[in-house]
Protein backbone atom coordinates (compact mmCIF):
# COMPACT_ATOMS: atom_id res chain seq x y z
CA UNK A 1 0.00 0.00 0.00
CA UNK A 2 1.25 3.50 -0.78
CA UNK A 3 2.32 5.60 2.13
CA UNK A 4 0.04 8.33 2.46
CA UNK A 5 2.34 10.87 3.11
CA UNK A 6 4.53 10.07 -0.21
CA UNK A 7 2.92 12.51 -3.20
CA UNK A 8 1.53 9.66 -5.58
CA UNK A 9 3.85 9.97 -8.73
CA UNK A 10 1.16 11.46 -11.91
CA UNK A 11 1.83 8.09 -13.31
CA UNK A 12 0.47 5.90 -11.10
CA UNK A 13 -2.20 8.24 -10.14
CA UNK A 14 -3.02 8.06 -14.43
CA UNK A 15 -2.89 4.32 -14.54
CA UNK A 16 -5.31 4.16 -11.17
CA UNK A 17 -7.61 6.63 -12.65
CA UNK A 18 -7.36 4.19 -16.20
CA UNK A 19 -8.03 0.88 -14.47
CA UNK A 20 -11.49 2.27 -12.35
CA UNK A 21 -12.64 3.86 -15.92
CA UNK A 22 -11.65 0.54 -17.25
CA UNK A 23 -10.18 1.74 -20.01
CA UNK A 24 -7.34 -0.32 -21.20
CA UNK A 25 -5.90 1.51 -23.86
CA UNK A 26 -4.93 4.50 -21.37
CA UNK A 27 -3.80 1.66 -18.70
CA UNK A 28 -1.90 -0.06 -21.88
CA UNK A 29 -0.45 3.71 -23.12
CA UNK A 30 0.60 4.57 -19.37
CA UNK A 31 2.90 1.27 -19.12
CA UNK A 32 4.45 2.24 -22.39
CA UNK A 33 5.23 5.40 -21.45
CA UNK A 34 6.61 5.01 -18.13
CA UNK A 35 7.89 1.93 -18.17
CA UNK A 36 11.61 0.64 -19.46
CA UNK A 37 11.59 -1.79 -21.81
CA UNK A 38 13.07 -5.25 -20.59
CA UNK A 39 12.46 -4.07 -16.81
CA UNK A 40 9.28 -5.91 -16.20
CA UNK A 41 9.65 -5.90 -12.50
CA UNK A 42 10.29 -2.39 -12.33
CA UNK A 43 7.26 -1.82 -13.78
CA UNK A 44 5.41 -4.10 -12.11
CA UNK A 45 6.79 -2.78 -8.59
CA UNK A 46 6.85 0.29 -8.71
CA UNK A 47 3.25 0.91 -11.15
CA UNK A 48 0.94 -1.58 -11.89
CA UNK A 49 1.33 -3.71 -7.57
CA UNK A 50 0.76 0.01 -6.43
CA UNK A 51 -1.78 0.67 -8.55
CA UNK A 52 -3.58 -2.59 -7.82
CA UNK A 53 -3.09 -2.02 -3.73
CA UNK A 54 -4.82 1.59 -4.04
CA UNK A 55 -7.59 0.09 -5.96
CA UNK A 56 -7.84 -2.58 -3.23
CA UNK A 57 -7.71 -0.47 -0.16
CA UNK A 58 -10.29 1.82 -1.93
CA UNK A 59 -12.70 -0.90 -2.03
CA UNK A 60 -12.23 -1.95 1.49
CA UNK A 61 -13.33 1.55 2.60
CA UNK A 62 -16.29 1.80 0.25
CA UNK A 63 -14.72 4.18 -2.04
CA UNK A 64 -14.70 1.54 -5.39
CA UNK A 65 -16.84 -1.43 -6.86
CA UNK A 66 -15.77 -5.04 -7.00
CA UNK A 67 -16.49 -4.35 -10.60
CA UNK A 68 -13.76 -2.22 -10.72
CA UNK A 69 -11.29 -4.07 -9.13
CA UNK A 70 -11.87 -7.15 -11.23
CA UNK A 71 -12.03 -5.27 -14.05
CA UNK A 72 -8.78 -3.74 -12.83
CA UNK A 73 -7.39 -6.79 -12.25
CA UNK A 74 -8.22 -8.35 -15.52
CA UNK A 75 -6.51 -5.62 -17.43
CA UNK A 76 -3.18 -5.45 -15.75
CA UNK A 77 -2.68 -9.37 -15.60
CA UNK A 78 -2.91 -9.03 -19.82
CA UNK A 79 -0.84 -5.68 -19.31
CA UNK A 80 1.63 -8.09 -17.28
CA UNK A 81 0.91 -11.21 -19.49
CA UNK A 82 2.88 -9.49 -22.66
CA UNK A 83 5.92 -8.59 -20.32
CA UNK A 84 6.05 -11.53 -18.55
CA UNK A 85 4.02 -14.30 -20.17
CA UNK A 86 2.67 -17.07 -18.12
CA UNK A 87 6.32 -19.95 -17.28
CA UNK A 88 8.00 -17.71 -18.28
CA UNK A 89 11.75 -18.25 -16.65
CA UNK A 90 11.91 -14.58 -15.16
CA UNK A 91 8.58 -14.97 -13.39
CA UNK A 92 9.49 -14.57 -9.24
CA UNK A 93 10.89 -17.48 -8.02
CA UNK A 94 8.56 -18.50 -5.58
CA UNK A 95 7.66 -21.49 -3.64
CA UNK A 96 4.63 -23.71 -4.90
CA UNK A 97 1.12 -21.84 -4.79
CA UNK A 98 -2.07 -22.88 -5.51
CA UNK A 99 -5.73 -21.34 -5.17
CA UNK A 100 -9.29 -22.84 -4.55
CA UNK A 101 -13.17 -22.27 -4.18
CA UNK A 102 -13.73 -24.80 -1.51
CA UNK A 103 -17.74 -26.08 -1.44
CA UNK A 104 -18.77 -23.71 -3.67
CA UNK A 105 -19.72 -22.17 -7.28
CA UNK A 106 -18.98 -18.06 -6.59
CA UNK A 107 -15.89 -17.62 -8.74
CA UNK A 108 -15.49 -13.98 -8.68
CA UNK A 109 -13.23 -13.58 -5.74
CA UNK A 110 -10.65 -16.37 -6.86
CA UNK A 111 -10.65 -14.78 -10.54
CA UNK A 112 -10.09 -11.39 -8.50
CA UNK A 113 -6.85 -12.85 -6.66
CA UNK A 114 -5.66 -14.93 -9.49
CA UNK A 115 -5.36 -11.60 -11.57
CA UNK A 116 -3.77 -9.40 -8.91
CA UNK A 117 -1.65 -12.03 -7.85
CA UNK A 118 -0.49 -12.77 -11.89
CA UNK A 119 -0.39 -9.17 -12.15
CA UNK A 120 2.14 -9.54 -9.19
CA UNK A 121 4.23 -11.45 -11.45
CA UNK A 122 3.09 -14.69 -9.29
CA UNK A 123 2.47 -18.03 -10.43
CA UNK A 124 -0.54 -19.71 -9.24
CA UNK A 125 -2.19 -23.34 -10.05
CA UNK A 126 -6.15 -22.75 -10.14
CA UNK A 127 -7.33 -25.60 -8.48
CA UNK A 128 -10.88 -24.55 -9.66
CA UNK A 129 -14.51 -24.21 -7.83
CA UNK A 130 -16.86 -26.20 -5.79
CA UNK A 131 -13.90 -28.28 -4.41
CA UNK A 132 -14.37 -30.55 -1.47
CA UNK A 133 -12.64 -30.41 1.57
CA UNK A 134 -10.90 -34.57 0.45
CA UNK A 135 -10.05 -32.79 -2.95
CA UNK A 136 -8.88 -29.49 -1.89
CA UNK A 137 -6.54 -31.99 0.91
CA UNK A 138 -5.62 -34.36 -1.66
CA UNK A 139 -3.84 -31.98 -4.06
CA UNK A 140 -2.02 -29.44 -1.59
CA UNK A 141 -0.75 -32.54 -0.03
CA UNK A 142 0.12 -34.46 -4.00
CA UNK A 143 1.42 -31.60 -5.28
CA UNK A 144 3.14 -30.22 -2.32
CA UNK A 145 1.73 -26.41 -2.31
CA UNK A 146 3.63 -24.20 0.93
CA UNK A 147 1.07 -21.35 -0.13
CA UNK A 148 -2.65 -22.04 -0.59
CA UNK A 149 -5.28 -19.82 -0.90
CA UNK A 150 -9.13 -20.56 -0.38
CA UNK A 151 -11.92 -18.55 -1.54
CA UNK A 152 -15.10 -18.65 -0.19
CA UNK A 153 -18.63 -16.64 -0.32
CA UNK A 154 -21.01 -18.81 1.57
CA UNK A 155 -20.70 -19.09 5.51
CA UNK A 156 -20.82 -23.13 5.49
CA UNK A 157 -17.79 -23.19 3.17
CA UNK A 158 -16.08 -20.94 5.10
CA UNK A 159 -16.36 -22.88 8.01
CA UNK A 160 -15.53 -26.24 6.27
CA UNK A 161 -12.34 -24.37 5.79
CA UNK A 162 -11.23 -25.56 9.51
CA UNK A 163 -11.50 -29.16 8.41
CA UNK A 164 -9.61 -28.78 5.44
CA UNK A 165 -6.69 -26.52 7.40
CA UNK A 166 -6.43 -29.44 9.95
CA UNK A 167 -5.68 -32.17 7.25
CA UNK A 168 -3.36 -30.18 5.65
CA UNK A 169 -1.47 -29.25 8.26
CA UNK A 170 -0.91 -32.86 9.92
CA UNK A 171 0.75 -33.71 6.71
CA UNK A 172 2.69 -30.57 5.34
CA UNK A 173 3.06 -28.32 8.64
CA UNK A 174 5.25 -25.38 7.23
CA UNK A 175 2.46 -25.04 4.47
CA UNK A 176 0.75 -21.17 4.96
CA UNK A 177 -2.65 -20.68 4.29
CA UNK A 178 -4.53 -18.03 3.61
CA UNK A 179 -8.75 -17.61 3.37
CA UNK A 180 -10.54 -15.02 1.81
CA UNK A 181 -14.49 -14.01 0.77
CA UNK A 182 -17.06 -12.30 2.34
CA UNK A 183 -17.66 -14.66 5.19
CA UNK A 184 -14.02 -13.42 6.67
CA UNK A 185 -14.98 -9.71 5.74
CA UNK A 186 -18.01 -9.33 7.91
CA UNK A 187 -16.77 -11.15 10.74
CA UNK A 188 -12.82 -10.18 11.17
CA UNK A 189 -12.29 -12.86 14.28
CA UNK A 190 -13.11 -16.04 11.66
CA UNK A 191 -9.97 -16.09 10.49
CA UNK A 192 -8.21 -17.37 13.46
CA UNK A 193 -11.09 -19.57 14.39
CA UNK A 194 -10.94 -21.87 11.26
CA UNK A 195 -7.56 -22.05 11.81
CA UNK A 196 -5.61 -19.53 8.94
CA UNK A 197 -1.98 -18.24 8.91
CA UNK A 198 -3.95 -14.74 7.74
CA UNK A 199 -6.73 -13.67 5.51
CA UNK A 200 -6.78 -11.31 2.68
CA UNK A 201 -9.49 -8.54 3.01
CA UNK A 202 -8.82 -7.72 -0.89
CA UNK A 203 -7.15 -9.17 -3.56
CA UNK A 204 -4.29 -7.09 -3.13
CA UNK A 205 -4.06 -7.65 0.52
CA UNK A 206 -3.57 -10.79 -0.08
CA UNK A 207 -0.89 -10.22 -2.69
CA UNK A 208 0.66 -8.24 0.40
CA UNK A 209 0.91 -11.76 2.45
CA UNK A 210 1.73 -13.53 0.09
CA UNK A 211 4.67 -11.63 -0.24
CA UNK A 212 5.55 -11.65 3.03
CA UNK A 213 5.01 -15.45 3.41
CA UNK A 214 7.13 -16.23 0.15
CA UNK A 215 9.92 -14.26 1.27
CA UNK A 216 10.63 -16.23 4.34
CA UNK A 217 10.59 -19.50 2.52
CA UNK A 218 12.38 -21.20 0.03
CA UNK A 219 10.89 -22.30 -3.43
CA UNK B 1 -52.90 -0.03 28.67
CA UNK B 2 -54.14 -0.39 24.80
CA UNK B 3 -53.89 -3.38 22.87
CA UNK B 4 -50.52 -3.89 21.17
CA UNK B 5 -50.60 -3.19 17.55
CA UNK B 6 -50.79 -6.24 14.88
CA UNK B 7 -47.38 -6.96 13.06
CA UNK B 8 -48.47 -5.68 10.20
CA UNK B 9 -50.58 -2.64 12.39
CA UNK B 10 -46.87 -1.90 13.52
CA UNK B 11 -45.07 -2.63 10.21
CA UNK B 12 -47.16 0.01 8.61
CA UNK B 13 -46.98 2.68 11.16
CA UNK B 14 -43.02 2.61 10.99
CA UNK B 15 -43.21 2.47 6.80
CA UNK B 16 -45.32 5.52 7.28
CA UNK B 17 -42.50 7.45 9.08
CA UNK B 18 -44.26 7.48 12.69
CA UNK B 19 -43.43 5.33 16.17
CA UNK B 20 -45.67 2.24 16.37
CA UNK B 21 -46.09 1.04 19.68
CA UNK B 22 -42.41 -1.04 19.37
CA UNK B 23 -40.23 -1.20 16.45
CA UNK B 24 -40.99 -3.99 14.32
CA UNK B 25 -38.93 -6.87 14.11
CA UNK B 26 -38.52 -8.96 10.89
CA UNK B 27 -36.52 -11.75 11.97
CA UNK B 28 -35.63 -13.27 8.69
CA UNK B 29 -35.07 -17.46 9.01
CA UNK B 30 -35.28 -19.46 6.47
CA UNK B 31 -33.58 -22.88 7.18
CA UNK B 32 -34.31 -22.55 11.03
CA UNK B 33 -37.74 -23.96 9.81
CA UNK B 34 -36.23 -27.04 9.05
CA UNK B 35 -34.48 -27.62 12.55
CA UNK B 36 -37.80 -26.99 13.89
CA UNK B 37 -39.16 -29.53 11.96
CA UNK B 38 -36.84 -32.24 12.22
CA UNK B 39 -35.99 -32.10 8.42
CA UNK B 40 -33.48 -31.75 6.03
CA UNK B 41 -33.16 -28.38 4.30
CA UNK B 42 -33.50 -30.35 1.38
CA UNK B 43 -36.69 -32.07 2.56
CA UNK B 44 -38.04 -28.92 4.54
CA UNK B 45 -37.93 -26.83 1.21
CA UNK B 46 -39.60 -29.71 -0.95
CA UNK B 47 -42.96 -28.71 0.02
CA UNK B 48 -44.82 -25.72 0.46
CA UNK B 49 -46.73 -26.56 3.43
CA UNK B 50 -43.89 -27.66 5.14
CA UNK B 51 -42.21 -24.07 5.07
CA UNK B 52 -46.18 -23.03 6.32
CA UNK B 53 -45.32 -25.12 9.16
CA UNK B 54 -42.01 -23.83 10.11
CA UNK B 55 -42.54 -20.56 9.50
CA UNK B 56 -45.47 -20.14 11.41
CA UNK B 57 -43.39 -21.93 14.41
CA UNK B 58 -40.37 -19.10 13.97
CA UNK B 59 -42.80 -16.35 13.92
CA UNK B 60 -44.79 -17.66 17.42
CA UNK B 61 -41.63 -18.60 19.27
CA UNK B 62 -39.29 -15.44 17.82
CA UNK B 63 -42.67 -12.78 17.48
CA UNK B 64 -41.27 -11.91 14.37
CA UNK B 65 -43.11 -9.04 12.83
CA UNK B 66 -43.64 -10.93 9.34
CA UNK B 67 -43.90 -14.31 7.55
CA UNK B 68 -41.19 -14.68 5.04
CA UNK B 69 -41.91 -16.41 2.21
CA UNK B 70 -38.23 -17.13 1.11
CA UNK B 71 -36.90 -20.52 -0.21
CA UNK B 72 -33.88 -20.34 -1.59
CA UNK B 73 -32.47 -17.60 -4.32
CA UNK B 74 -31.94 -20.13 -6.95
CA UNK B 75 -35.00 -21.65 -7.38
CA UNK B 76 -36.07 -18.90 -10.31
CA UNK B 77 -32.41 -20.12 -11.64
CA UNK B 78 -34.45 -23.56 -11.30
CA UNK B 79 -37.57 -21.93 -13.18
CA UNK B 80 -34.71 -20.75 -16.24
CA UNK B 81 -33.96 -24.47 -16.48
CA UNK B 82 -30.99 -24.21 -14.39
CA UNK B 83 -29.71 -26.92 -11.54
CA UNK B 84 -30.24 -26.16 -7.33
CA UNK B 85 -27.00 -27.91 -5.41
CA UNK B 86 -28.10 -28.16 -2.04
CA UNK B 87 -26.31 -28.52 0.89
CA UNK B 88 -26.54 -29.74 4.98
CA UNK B 89 -26.28 -26.56 6.66
CA UNK B 90 -26.53 -23.68 4.25
CA UNK B 91 -29.24 -22.10 1.45
CA UNK B 92 -29.02 -23.82 -1.61
CA UNK B 93 -27.07 -22.71 -4.64
CA UNK B 94 -27.16 -22.24 -8.27
CA UNK B 95 -25.46 -25.09 -10.47
CA UNK B 96 -23.68 -24.91 -13.45
CA UNK B 97 -24.33 -21.52 -15.45
CA UNK B 98 -27.49 -21.68 -17.97
CA UNK B 99 -26.01 -19.23 -20.37
CA UNK B 100 -22.57 -19.71 -21.34
CA UNK B 101 -22.78 -17.47 -24.74
CA UNK B 102 -23.60 -14.64 -26.38
CA UNK B 103 -26.28 -16.67 -28.58
CA UNK B 104 -27.73 -18.20 -25.21
CA UNK B 105 -28.74 -14.81 -24.00
CA UNK B 106 -30.56 -14.29 -27.81
CA UNK B 107 -31.99 -17.95 -27.73
CA UNK B 108 -33.30 -18.31 -23.88
CA UNK B 109 -36.98 -18.26 -23.77
CA UNK B 110 -38.14 -16.57 -20.90
CA UNK B 111 -40.04 -19.07 -18.54
CA UNK B 112 -43.79 -18.79 -17.73
CA UNK B 113 -44.38 -18.89 -14.22
CA UNK B 114 -47.87 -20.22 -14.09
CA UNK B 115 -46.36 -23.32 -15.59
CA UNK B 116 -42.86 -23.66 -13.36
CA UNK B 117 -43.68 -26.46 -11.17
CA UNK B 118 -40.72 -25.25 -8.81
CA UNK B 119 -42.24 -22.25 -7.92
CA UNK B 120 -45.79 -23.41 -7.81
CA UNK B 121 -44.27 -24.83 -4.07
CA UNK B 122 -43.63 -21.15 -3.07
CA UNK B 123 -46.94 -19.81 -4.25
CA UNK B 124 -48.88 -22.66 -2.59
CA UNK B 125 -46.18 -21.68 0.76
CA UNK B 126 -47.19 -18.04 0.08
CA UNK B 127 -51.56 -18.57 0.16
CA UNK B 128 -50.77 -20.92 3.41
CA UNK B 129 -48.99 -18.03 5.26
CA UNK B 130 -51.90 -15.52 3.95
CA UNK B 131 -54.37 -17.84 5.30
CA UNK B 132 -52.55 -17.91 8.76
CA UNK B 133 -52.07 -13.97 9.22
CA UNK B 134 -55.63 -13.75 8.85
CA UNK B 135 -54.70 -9.88 7.78
CA UNK B 136 -52.79 -9.87 10.66
CA UNK B 137 -49.32 -10.39 9.79
CA UNK B 138 -47.44 -9.34 6.98
CA UNK B 139 -46.49 -12.15 4.36
CA UNK B 140 -43.57 -11.23 2.80
CA UNK B 141 -42.54 -12.61 -1.22
CA UNK B 142 -39.36 -12.12 -2.72
CA UNK B 143 -37.76 -12.27 -6.48
CA UNK B 144 -34.51 -11.50 -7.24
CA UNK B 145 -33.53 -8.41 -9.40
CA UNK B 146 -33.42 -8.44 -13.35
CA UNK B 147 -30.20 -7.15 -12.67
CA UNK B 148 -29.32 -9.18 -10.31
CA UNK B 149 -30.01 -12.67 -11.52
CA UNK B 150 -28.01 -12.88 -14.18
CA UNK B 151 -24.85 -13.52 -11.35
CA UNK B 152 -26.52 -17.10 -11.03
CA UNK B 153 -27.96 -17.69 -14.82
CA UNK B 154 -23.89 -17.01 -16.36
CA UNK B 155 -21.53 -16.34 -13.22
CA UNK B 156 -20.32 -12.95 -12.00
CA UNK B 157 -17.28 -12.64 -14.01
CA UNK B 158 -19.12 -13.48 -17.25
CA UNK B 159 -21.77 -10.99 -16.51
CA UNK B 160 -20.00 -8.09 -15.30
CA UNK B 161 -17.99 -8.57 -18.79
CA UNK B 162 -21.12 -8.66 -20.78
CA UNK B 163 -22.52 -5.03 -18.28
CA UNK B 164 -18.81 -3.80 -19.46
CA UNK B 165 -18.70 -4.88 -23.03
CA UNK B 166 -21.94 -6.01 -24.37
CA UNK B 167 -24.46 -3.63 -23.73
CA UNK B 168 -26.80 -4.54 -26.26
CA UNK B 169 -26.67 -8.21 -25.00
CA UNK B 170 -27.11 -6.81 -21.53
CA UNK B 171 -30.36 -4.91 -22.73
CA UNK B 172 -31.42 -8.12 -24.40
CA UNK B 173 -31.00 -10.33 -21.15
CA UNK B 174 -32.34 -7.35 -18.99
CA UNK B 175 -35.52 -6.88 -20.87
CA UNK B 176 -35.96 -10.76 -20.41
CA UNK B 177 -35.54 -10.98 -16.85
CA UNK B 178 -37.71 -8.03 -16.54
CA UNK B 179 -40.68 -10.39 -17.99
CA UNK B 180 -40.15 -12.85 -15.70
CA UNK B 181 -39.56 -10.63 -12.41
CA UNK B 182 -42.64 -8.55 -12.71
CA UNK B 183 -44.60 -11.74 -13.96
CA UNK B 184 -43.14 -13.75 -10.49
CA UNK B 185 -43.53 -10.65 -8.13
CA UNK B 186 -47.52 -10.56 -9.34
CA UNK B 187 -47.93 -14.03 -9.15
CA UNK B 188 -46.60 -13.71 -5.59
CA UNK B 189 -49.05 -11.02 -4.68
CA UNK B 190 -51.85 -13.25 -5.88
CA UNK B 191 -50.59 -15.82 -4.07
CA UNK B 192 -51.37 -14.14 -0.65
CA UNK B 193 -47.49 -11.69 -0.19
CA UNK B 194 -48.43 -8.61 1.07
CA UNK B 195 -44.87 -6.96 0.19
CA UNK B 196 -42.30 -8.07 -2.31
CA UNK B 197 -38.62 -8.08 -1.44
CA UNK B 198 -36.58 -7.16 -4.13
CA UNK B 199 -33.09 -8.48 -4.08
CA UNK B 200 -30.79 -6.39 -5.87
CA UNK B 201 -27.55 -6.73 -4.42
CA UNK B 202 -25.34 -6.25 -7.65
CA UNK B 203 -26.47 -2.86 -7.81
CA UNK B 204 -24.80 -2.14 -4.77
CA UNK B 205 -21.87 0.66 -4.42
CA UNK B 206 -20.08 -3.20 -3.14
CA UNK B 207 -20.18 -4.35 -6.36
CA UNK B 208 -20.48 -1.95 -9.03
CA UNK B 209 -19.87 2.28 -9.01
CA UNK B 210 -22.90 4.71 -8.45
CA UNK B 211 -22.51 5.92 -12.18
CA UNK B 212 -22.74 2.53 -13.50
CA UNK B 213 -25.53 1.69 -11.50
CA UNK B 214 -27.54 4.87 -12.06
CA UNK B 215 -27.24 3.63 -16.17
CA UNK B 216 -28.32 0.19 -15.35
CA UNK B 217 -29.22 -0.91 -12.40
CA UNK B 218 -31.14 1.61 -11.65
CA UNK B 219 -33.23 1.80 -14.30
CA UNK B 220 -34.12 -1.46 -14.55
CA UNK B 221 -35.98 -1.69 -10.82
CA UNK B 222 -37.59 1.88 -12.00
CA UNK B 223 -39.11 -0.01 -14.98
CA UNK B 224 -39.21 -3.32 -13.20
CA UNK B 225 -41.10 -1.95 -10.00
CA UNK B 226 -43.63 0.40 -12.23
CA UNK B 227 -44.69 -2.94 -13.17
CA UNK B 228 -45.06 -5.20 -9.72
CA UNK B 229 -48.85 -4.17 -8.34
CA UNK B 230 -47.75 -4.04 -4.76
CA UNK B 231 -45.50 -2.59 -2.08
CA UNK B 232 -41.22 -3.51 -2.41
CA UNK B 233 -38.62 -3.91 -0.09
CA UNK B 234 -35.02 -2.99 -2.05
CA UNK B 235 -32.29 -5.52 -0.52
CA UNK B 236 -29.06 -5.56 -1.47
CA UNK B 237 -27.78 -8.15 0.56
CA UNK B 238 -25.05 -7.17 2.32
CA UNK B 239 -23.83 -4.71 0.30
CA UNK B 240 -23.48 -1.00 0.93
CA UNK B 241 -26.28 1.92 0.13
CA UNK B 242 -25.13 5.11 1.37
CA UNK B 243 -23.65 6.06 -1.68
CA UNK B 244 -27.27 5.41 -3.87
CA UNK B 245 -29.97 6.24 -1.70
CA UNK B 246 -31.09 8.65 -2.83
CA UNK B 247 -31.37 6.99 -6.15
CA UNK B 248 -32.98 4.04 -4.62
CA UNK B 249 -35.82 6.29 -3.26
CA UNK B 250 -36.32 7.31 -7.21
CA UNK B 251 -37.15 3.78 -8.15
CA UNK B 252 -40.31 3.68 -6.37
CA UNK B 253 -39.71 1.27 -3.59
CA UNK B 254 -40.94 1.82 0.21
CA UNK B 255 -38.05 0.35 2.27
CA UNK B 256 -33.89 -0.31 1.98
CA UNK B 257 -32.01 -2.95 3.65
CA UNK B 258 -29.21 -1.53 4.92
CA UNK B 259 -25.36 -3.03 5.15
CA UNK B 260 -23.99 -3.91 8.56
CA UNK B 261 -20.27 -2.48 7.08
CA UNK B 262 -22.39 1.04 7.30
CA UNK B 263 -24.05 3.14 10.41
CA UNK B 264 -27.64 2.26 10.19
CA UNK B 265 -27.82 5.98 11.57
CA UNK B 266 -26.48 7.65 8.56
CA UNK B 267 -28.70 5.27 6.34
CA UNK B 268 -32.11 6.74 7.54
CA UNK B 269 -30.84 10.35 8.09
CA UNK B 270 -29.84 9.60 4.08
CA UNK B 271 -33.63 7.94 3.64
CA UNK B 272 -35.02 11.28 4.96
CA UNK B 273 -38.05 9.75 5.78
CA UNK B 274 -38.29 8.99 1.56
CA UNK B 275 -37.66 5.31 2.30
CA UNK B 276 -38.01 3.18 5.50
CA UNK B 277 -34.56 1.32 6.42
CA UNK B 278 -34.75 -1.98 7.30
CA UNK B 279 -31.65 -3.66 9.16
CA UNK B 280 -28.54 -4.30 10.10
CA UNK B 281 -27.44 -7.27 12.74
CA UNK B 282 -24.38 -8.21 11.23
CA UNK B 283 -25.76 -12.33 10.44
CA UNK B 284 -22.42 -13.38 9.88
CA UNK B 285 -20.94 -12.21 13.04
CA UNK B 286 -24.42 -13.43 15.47
CA UNK B 287 -23.27 -17.19 15.35
CA UNK B 288 -20.71 -16.51 17.62
CA UNK B 289 -22.63 -14.11 19.54
CA UNK B 290 -23.82 -14.52 23.40
CA UNK B 291 -27.24 -13.88 24.25
CA UNK B 292 -25.81 -10.77 26.14
CA UNK B 293 -24.26 -9.84 22.60
CA UNK B 294 -27.41 -9.73 20.94
CA UNK B 295 -28.87 -7.38 23.65
CA UNK B 296 -25.91 -4.89 23.32
CA UNK B 297 -26.43 -5.19 19.44
CA UNK B 298 -30.27 -4.44 19.02
CA UNK B 299 -29.58 -1.95 21.97
CA UNK B 300 -26.61 -0.27 19.93
CA UNK B 301 -28.91 -0.32 16.57
CA UNK B 302 -32.60 1.17 17.82
CA UNK B 303 -30.19 3.93 19.20
CA UNK B 304 -28.79 4.69 15.85
CA UNK B 305 -32.09 4.17 14.03
CA UNK B 306 -35.16 3.86 16.35
CA UNK B 307 -36.77 7.41 16.57
CA UNK B 308 -39.43 8.84 14.63
CA UNK B 309 -40.39 5.53 13.08
CA UNK B 310 -39.15 4.72 9.59
CA UNK B 311 -37.63 1.89 10.80
CA UNK B 312 -37.58 -2.20 10.87
CA UNK B 313 -34.76 -4.34 12.91
CA UNK B 314 -34.22 -7.12 10.92
CA UNK B 315 -30.30 -8.65 9.73
CA UNK B 316 -28.14 -7.27 7.10
CA UNK B 317 -28.42 -10.22 4.43
CA UNK B 318 -31.89 -10.53 4.26
CA UNK B 319 -31.73 -14.33 5.63
CA UNK B 320 -30.15 -15.63 8.69
CA UNK B 321 -27.22 -18.33 8.44
CA UNK B 322 -28.55 -21.86 9.77
CA UNK B 323 -25.74 -21.84 12.47
CA UNK B 324 -27.04 -19.17 14.25
CA UNK B 325 -28.61 -20.61 17.80
CA UNK B 326 -31.76 -20.03 19.36
CA UNK B 327 -30.63 -18.47 22.24
CA UNK B 328 -29.30 -15.31 20.23
CA UNK B 329 -32.66 -15.41 17.84
CA UNK B 330 -34.90 -15.50 21.63
CA UNK B 331 -32.54 -12.74 22.48
CA UNK B 332 -32.57 -10.44 19.78
CA UNK B 333 -36.65 -11.41 20.32
CA UNK B 334 -36.44 -10.23 24.03
CA UNK B 335 -34.15 -7.13 23.34
CA UNK B 336 -36.41 -5.74 21.00
CA UNK B 337 -39.62 -5.83 23.19
CA UNK B 338 -37.48 -4.52 26.30
CA UNK B 339 -35.56 -1.59 24.06
CA UNK B 340 -37.98 -0.95 21.32
CA UNK B 341 -40.92 0.72 22.73
CA UNK B 342 -41.71 3.63 22.02
CA UNK B 343 -41.42 6.46 22.94
CA UNK B 344 -37.96 5.61 23.41
CA UNK B 345 -34.96 6.05 26.09
CA UNK B 346 -33.20 9.01 25.36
Amino acid sequence: MADPGTPISPSLADMQNALLAVDRVRAGRIIRDSCIPGSPFTCLERLVVPALEEIGRRWEAGDVALSQVYMSGRICEEIVDTMLPPGDPRRIDQPKMAIAVLEDHHTLGKRIVLSVLRAGGFEVADYGQGVTVDQLVEQVIRNKVRILLISTLMLPAALRAKEAIAQIRKELPETKVIVGGAPFNFDPRLWTEVGADAMGYTASDTLARVKEMAGGMQS
Amino acid sequence: MTDPMTPLERTMTAISQKEPDRVPLFLLTTMHGAKELGMSIRQYFSKGENVVKGQTILQKKYESDCYYGFFYASAEVEAWGGEVIYIADGPANAGRPIIRSAQDITSIGVPEVASCENLKKITGCLTGLAEKSAGKIPVIGVVMSPFSVPVMQMGFEAYLDLIYSEPELFWELMKKNQQFCADWANTQLEAGANAICYFDPVSSPTCIPPELYRKTGMVVAKETIARIRGPTATHLASGRTLAIIDDIATTGTAIVGASALEDIGDVKRACNKRLTVLGNLNGIEMRRWTPAMAEEKVIETIARAGKGGGFILSDNHGEIPWQVPESVLLAISKAVKKYGTYPLDA
